[in-house]
């Protein structure tokens, strides 16, 4: 899409935009409506708008696949890990009351810590999914569809 | 009397819904299909805005609407364009099933308690209990984060789960060109250079 001017002004300007409401869907997902899912997906959005206009190879530069293969299992590993954590500290599997100083510090602090494996898994396993199929796509020319 | 605003929009939304499930049916060019089932996410996650699951709609629109049409087209772009004429064949006793399963259903939903209704069944077990407890015992103003997050971590989890296998099944099955692939590759672009 390489002579498609309004696109990519329009998509650099929103893309930091994007990728910040992910961040506060994320990590407002306590106070307001989302969380993990939501803000994973959101973020996923915005790699996946940049690839589809500026290329899938820059799209790549920013987000090599070898850290991606790190990054899906890690969110997973993070949320299994705060409930071990639970466990270590005395008390039941993702029982969080004990990883704070309260009972609602803790609270706070596991959703926050599961939200956040919730969202670094979602957005990782999109952004991987959408890879490998335009990886497989020879370029079309826009005149096939 | 005046229809409120909600019903309006409702009615306007579920009609054009309906005219998107119909044209879905009806449209051949698989590029169309694509982009009017994004529209389908889009009018459905519309819809559930105005049910307040402001969660499900943002994950309708994001996923349903923007990463599975990509998905859909870079499919596309795999395949064919167009979908093969179906023979019609048959189409009495599907019909049939299809309008009595559908009016069982719709019989069903007289049955069904009032739209919020707080003496529904499903609303007396223990959600009394979580809507206290979220605000006393987590403090966290979004019910649905605490009930998610929290109250049913363990399905939370088992969700994630599901969704790193997914990713680790496409990875595996796509990820990887086979050999003959990687050989096909190497002779096209090697003949493009002599070209």
């Amino acid at each position: 899409m390489r002579h498609h001017l309004v696109l990519r002004v329009v998509s650099k300007l929103l893309i930091p935009f994007m990728l910040l409401f992910a961040l506060y869907v994320q990590f407002h997902g306590d106070f307001g409506p989302g969380g993990g899912f939501q803000a994973g997906v959101i973020f996923a959005a915005a790699f996946i708008l940049y690839a589809l206009v500026f290329g899938i190879d820059h799209a790549r530069e920013v987000l090599p696949e070898h850290v991606l293969r790190y990054l899906v299992p890690a969110g997973l590993a993070l949320y299994t890990l705060t409930g071990f954590a639970g466990i270590a500290l005395g008390g039941k599997y993702l029982d969080y009351d004990v990883l704070g100083s309260t009972p609602t510090a803790g609270q706070h602090l596991g959703i926050l810590l599961v939200e956040f494996g919730v969202g670094v898994t979602v957005s990782a396993v999109m952004v991987s999914v959408f890879f490998t199929f335009a990886g497989r796509t020879r370029d079309v020319d826009e005149e096939d569809w | 009397m005046a229809p409120d605003m909600v019903t309006v929009i409702d009615l306007v939304l579920l009609a054009l819904l309906c005219a998107a499930a119909v044209a879905l049916i009806l449209v051949r060019q698989l590029f169309a299909v694509a982009i009017l089932a994004g529209a389908f996410s889009m009018l459905s996650a519309g819809l559930l805005v105005t049910l307040d699951a402001v969660d499900v709609a943002f994950t309708e629109a994001a996923v349903g609407a923007g990463v599975s049409t990509v998905l859909l087209l870079g499919t596309l772009a795999l395949t064919q364009r167009r979908s093969e004429e179906s023979r019609r064949r048959g189409t009495g006793p599907a019909l049939l099933a299809v309008v009595l399963t559908g009016g069982a259903l719709v019989y069903a939903t007289t049955d069904m308690p009032g739209f919020g209704d707080p003496e529904a069944p499903g609303f007396r077990h223990v959600v009394p209990e979580y809507i206290v407890g979220s605000e006393t015992d987590i403090g966290v103003p979004n019910i649905v984060t605490s009930v998610l997050a929290s109250y049913r971590g363990y399905d939370t989890l088992g969700e994630v789960a599901v969704i790193f296998t997914a990713g680790i099944g496409v990875l595996l099955l796509l990820g990887r060109r086979r050999e003959d692939e990687i050989q096909d590759e190497a002779r096209r672009s090697g003949s493009g250079d002599e070209g």
